[in-house]
């Protein structure tokens, strides 16, 4: 088992999405290391992929900008290795199924424990497929996070109880991307979720401001925002650090103590 | 299929979460009216009343005399209704939709053939159609462009990546998780999460079924290879299902090389890719070596596609089925051939497997027996061909 619960025990947790290498590694780098200034719990690092089914419009623009400019899963790795000696947070890494594949699932995981990741989000691995990396993730002490979404339904209590590190509740349908409102009845799948495991709940997709992440820390354990991190880096490129700062800190003080 | 969704190791349900309901209730409404005496019923005089089945077989003689080899038989697909055989499988997705209460239809499209047979398909049954289809797509093949319009379905220029196929196919399959409750997405070939590569193949192996039919009708022998083209290989798993256990019978799939298999624009997925998970399924892909997916190039709009069907890629790690590349070059002259030779003029993505039973035809017997899928008409195609001869033609 990873330290992920560590993220769920200063309050509320506040999980941060950044794209690797978006619009350069020094970018994400320093990025990282002020969200984490600023109350980050835990941080989610995307390696990009070039057809990223799972994405709205805003991240699949940041994966692009990233490997145009040249990042790959090697360069990314490096740059782990070198922020982990001053991030303590739990991180993992955000990624489609063929990135992992493609390196060896063995050889890609087993390099993610020694370099000090945590876990393992793919949004392109279901419950039925988990077999294809969950016997590699547990070898290595890695959790492989579980996705439940609004049409899950009968399967919550099926997926809750094999799910490790954190769930994640995808708060509405669709792709990744901010939106007005979320409609879904995110109390009730945490109550589903709540009968087959102890383990936190972190609801994503779709969580911008800071009244929607009060919301949505009221009924879990935790938000996930990603997109509009990443609205950020688009806007203000390298200049974008501090504008993350204030932004993470506007949110973890709006969940903190809920 | 070896175990549930899979062909030895390919196939396999990699979608989100968010899909997974849906598939299994896809599945599990097939696997009640396949055999449903009422859908059959149904299904089958569609094909007949309305698509126009069976397709001929038609003896191509001043080609094989051309040739002076094999014997070469055409399965003239491109005579279906909609002019390709996209149909057999949009007719079957859409009535099972139907039957499953669904009222909306999205597809991803090419050359655009599939999506003016799914616009069909929603016209005929009254549903809501919107396909999505690449932006560069749409530049090349902008009469089917229009044909869909015609029939009342919305189009949706898809600018993500390459704007081609496989762009079209990610923003369906994006839609498709923003809208499930009424929407069914009819995907066009033999590929995608299972269970749409079992489903697909079901609904174009009548191609094989007829093949096989008037074959020993005609020769009294099965014949001693079929050949395809192979995108995501739907007219080719048609046409090979049905023989997969004669092992007599060779069966060829011709991948678009593009600008040849050492360049990098091509398409040719079983000769330059590798294993890889994608689009729902572990297949192969033409990939970079950290797992990036290649921008495949192929003067075929249908055929320009970095992956293929996880029953190709397990009929040929078995070596059943073989699998070669045919350049542009290759197939425009195979367009032009047929054109001159025989009168019909061959969709480009059918002009592959054309090129290549023209290489392969001369050095055979006089009574081998060849037949070739002519997938689609080449209508759609006449005005990219003569650009790439050098010649503008104003539609």
């Amino acid at each position: 088992m990873s330290n992920i619960k560590d993220a769920f025990a200063n309050g509320k947790a506040f999980i941060a999405f950044i794209t690797c290498g978006d619009p350069d590694i020094e970018t994400t780098k320093k990025a990282v290391k002020e969200m984490v200034r600023n109350g980050a719990d835990l941080i989610e690092l995307g390696i990009p992929f070039s057809d990223p089914t799972a994405e709205g419009p805003v991240i699949q623009a940041a994966d692009v900008r990233a490997l145009k400019n040249g990042i790959t899963t090697d360069k990314i790795f490096d740059m782990v290795r070198e922020i982990r000696k001053d991030i303590k947070v739990p991180i993992v890494f955000m990624t489609y199924a063929n990135v992992v594949f493609s390196y060896d699932s063995d050889k890609f995981i087993s390099i993610c424990r020694d370099i000090g990741i945590n876990g393992l989000i793919l949004p392109d691995v279901p419950f039925e497929e988990k077999d294809e990396f969950d016997p590699i993730c547990r070898k290595y002490g890695l959790d492989l996070i579980s996705l439940i979404a609004p049409t899950s339904e009968d399967r919550i209590s099926m997926i809750a109880k094999e799910a490790k590190g954190f769930v994640y509740i995808v708060s509405s349908l669709g792709v990744t991307g901010t939106r007005t409102e979320i409609t879904t009845d995110i109390g009730s799948m945490v109550k589903l979720v709540r009968k087959s495991t102890d383990i936190p709940c972190a609801v994503g997709f779709g969580i911008s401001k800071p009244e929607q992440a009060a919301k949505m820390a009221d009924l879990s354990d935790g938000v996930i925002v990603g997109s509009a991190i990443i609205k950020i880096v688009a806007e203000e490129g390298r200049d974008s650090i501090s504008h993350i700062g204030e932004y993470v800190k506007s949110m973890k003080d709006a969940i903190r103590d809920i | 299929m070896t175990k549930k969704g899979r062909f030895g190791e390919y196939g396999g349900q990699y979608i989100p979460e968010t899909l997974m309901n849906a598939v299994i209730e896809l599945e599990k409404a097939y696997g009640h009216y396949k055999t449903d005496p009422e859908f059959v019923f149904e299904l089958d005089k569609l094909l007949k009343e309305y698509a126009g089945r069976p397709s001929r077989l038609y003896l191509a003689e001043r080609m094989t005399n051309d040739l002076g080899g094999a014997k070469i038989y055409l399965k003239r697909e491109d005579m279906n209704h909609t002019g390709a055989h996209k149909i057999n499988n949009v007719l079957g997705q859409a009535l099972l939709a139907k039957k499953m209460g669904k009222t909306r239809l999205i597809a991803e499209t090419g050359a655009g053939q599939h999506g003016v047979a799914t616009a069909t398909a929603a016209a005929l049954m009254g549903m809501e159609c919107v396909v999505f289809m690449g932006k560069n797509d749409m530049e090349r093949q902008a009469l089917n462009v229009y044909k869909m319009r015609l029939l009342g379905a919305e189009v949706i220029p898809v600018e993500s990546g390459t704007g081609t196929l496989k762009d079209a196919v990610s923003e369906a399959m994006r839609e498709w998780t923003n809208r499930i409750e009424d929407t069914h997405f009819c995907l066009g070939s033999v590929m995608g999460t299972h269970p749409f590569p079992m489903i697909v193949r079901d609904f174009q192996s009548v191609i094989g079924k007829e093949i096989k039919q008037q074959i020993m009708e005609k020769e009294g022998r099965l014949p001693n290879a079929i050949i395809a083209c192979v995108g995501g290989g739907s007219n080719a798993i048609g046409s090979f299902y049905e023989f997969i256990n004669d092992e007599n019978v060779r069966l060829i799939g011709c991948e678009a090389a593009g600008r040849g298999i050492d360049s990098f624009e091509t398409a040719a997925t079983i000769n330059t890719g590798r294993v890889g998970i994608f689009h729902g399924m572990k297949s192969y892909f033409c990939q970079d070596e950290y797992g990036q997916i290649a921008p495949v190039y192929s003067i075929s709009a249908g055929l320009d596609y970095p992956g293929i069907g996880p029953e190709h890629a397990w009929l040929h790690d078995i070596h059943r089925a073989e699998y070669v590349p045919i350049t542009d070059e290759e197939a425009v002259n195979a367009f032009e051939y047929l054109s001159k030779m025989e009168g019909i003029i061959p969709a480009i993505e059918s002009a592959h497997a054309l090129a290549y039973a023209m290489k392969i035809a001369p050095d055979m017997k006089k009574d081998d027996i060849l037949v070739v899928t002519l997938s689609g008409r080449g209508d759609k195609d006449c005005a990219a061909i003569a650009r790439y001869r050098g010649e503008d033609v104003e539609e």
